[in-house]
């Protein structure tokens, strides 16, 4: 995994159409850290999520990733190579078993180690399973085991915990602590708690 | 080196192939569907309009060519539909592809799946039209240079409608136009071996497919960043 210093927003602004969702927004996390991104329905949890994967573009403000070795990038496309995505939704293939859902992630990113990710989210009896039998919370734990699988530094995980059962939420938060202890960045939108020490952002109070 | 910066990427670019095409082969996917469909309307179209053989031999090409056009749009709309459902498209974009390259490697898969294996199967609709051997070839030759800017052109519009429901039928309209010198060229290859002319056809076509499939990529990408940021 490369290392990260650090990752910084600057006086966000984000407007859809003629709503906008947030502004001046900042933030600013070290290595180590899992920020989680509250507010209700609708304050702009996931479109912040994805204004820091790149694939949507500020109004105004800036977002810094500090690289391990001290170099700032601003550059959104750059940041992105960073990026570990658990989206909403889970980018699953039904007709794929979670063992060939994960073995196209490691050849298309060309790193990983299945057998270990498969098993680190308890998964090695469904292997074999086409994922269209799988209940959302298997899937869930799939996706978890190819963020695992992908080893990108910064983790932006859209509502993490959602379908997962007591145990998928144990390996999960076990799974981020993990991750933070390697000096990996997580930013969470969440609703509940994620079990884990963090700090917050609280979104829609403007 | 470059050969040594090139080559990580390159496997990326086939891993990516690898999976659509296997999930294109798999129970419902679009492999068979295609080639069904293609073969379901060659061998409808005589028993309509005329079991004259002078008749059919002149029509075959144009045909078989129009069928192999909407064979290959019947599973274009979910060339990046699926993907942008799923949520795959976002992990794609954020891989060691440029969303460019992605467009073109489901491009090249379609093609795999779509437009080789009717090319393949041609010769047998052929034989209903009682083409000559020289023709077989020669429609078989067409198909093969032409079916790439049919996968190529095709994903522009498949980009277009990638969060579109129903944009199946917007598709067509979107690509059918952009496709017709492919007909044109296509079945006018044939009609130039059958009447022993050289008209240029087959050049043509070849390069109308060569290029679309380098310049496609940038439009559909183009396209598709649309959807990401949506």
């Amino acid at each position: 995994m490369t290392a990260l210093g650090g990752l910084r927003g600057e006086r966000l602004t984000l407007a859809r159409g003629e709503h906008q969702l947030f502004r001046d927004l900042s933030f600013d996390v070290s290595a180590g850290d899992v920020l989680s991104v509250e507010g209700p329905n609708g304050a702009g949890k996931t479109s912040l999520l994805r204004l820091i994967a790149g694939f949507l573009e500020q109004s105004a403000g800036s977002i810094a990733l500090r690289s391990g070795s001290g170099e700032t990038i601003t550059d959104a496309e750059e940041r992105a190579k960073f990026v570990g995505w658990l989206g909403h939704s889970d980018g699953i293939k039904p007709q794929l078993t979670p063992a060939e859902n994960l073995k196209f992630f490691a050849r298309y990113h060309r790193r990983g180690d299945m057998d270990s990710a498969l098993d680190r989210m308890s998964l090695r009896r469904i292997r074999d399973l086409p994922a269209q039998y799988l209940s959302a919370g298997q899937k869930k734990r799939v996706a978890f085991a190819r963020l695992m699988l992908v080893g990108r530094p910064l983790w932006l995980l859209d509502e993490p915990f959602s379908s997962l059962d007591a145990e998928g939420r144990a390996l999960a938060a076990e799974l981020i602590t993990r991750h933070c202890g390697g000096g990996g960045i997580v930013v969470a939108a969440t609703h509940e708690p994620l079990g884990v020490p963090c700090r917050h952002l609280q979104l829609g109070l403007a | 080196m470059p050969a040594l910066a090139v080559g990580p990427r390159v496997s990326s670019f086939l891993a990516l192939i690898n999976r659509d095409v296997s999930l294109a082969a798999r129970a419902g996917g679009n492999v068979l569907l295609a080639i069904s469909f293609f073969a379901a309307t060659a061998a409808l179209f005589p028993l309509g309009v005329s079991v004259n053989p002078a008749f059919l031999f002149r029509i075959a090409a144009g045909v078989i060519w129009v069928a192999a056009v909407l064979a290959c749009l019947l599973s274009l709309d979910r060339l990046f539909q699926a993907d942008y459902e799923d949520g795959s498209l976002d992990l794609l974009a954020l891989g060691p592809l440029s969303l460019e390259s992605v467009t073109l490697a489901k491009i090249v898969s379609h093609w795999l799946t779509t437009g080789l294996p009717l090319t393949l199967i041609s010769p047998i609709l052929a034989l209903l039209y009682r083409l000559p051997q020289s023709g077989t070839e020669a429609l078989a030759i067409s198909l093969l240079a032409g079916t790439p800017a049919v996968s190529a052109i095709g994903a522009i519009g498949a980009g277009l409608t990638a969060s579109v429901r129903r944009g199946g039928l917007i598709l067509p309209l979107i690509v059918l136009p952009l496709l017709s010198p492919v007909v044109i060229f296509g079945a006018g290859a044939v009609l130039a071996t059958l009447d022993h002319i050289s008209n240029g056809a087959l050049p043509l076509l070849a390069a109308f497919s060569l290029g679309s499939v380098l310049l496609s990529p940038f439009a559909a990408a183009a396209a598709l960043r649309l959807h990401l940021a949506a």
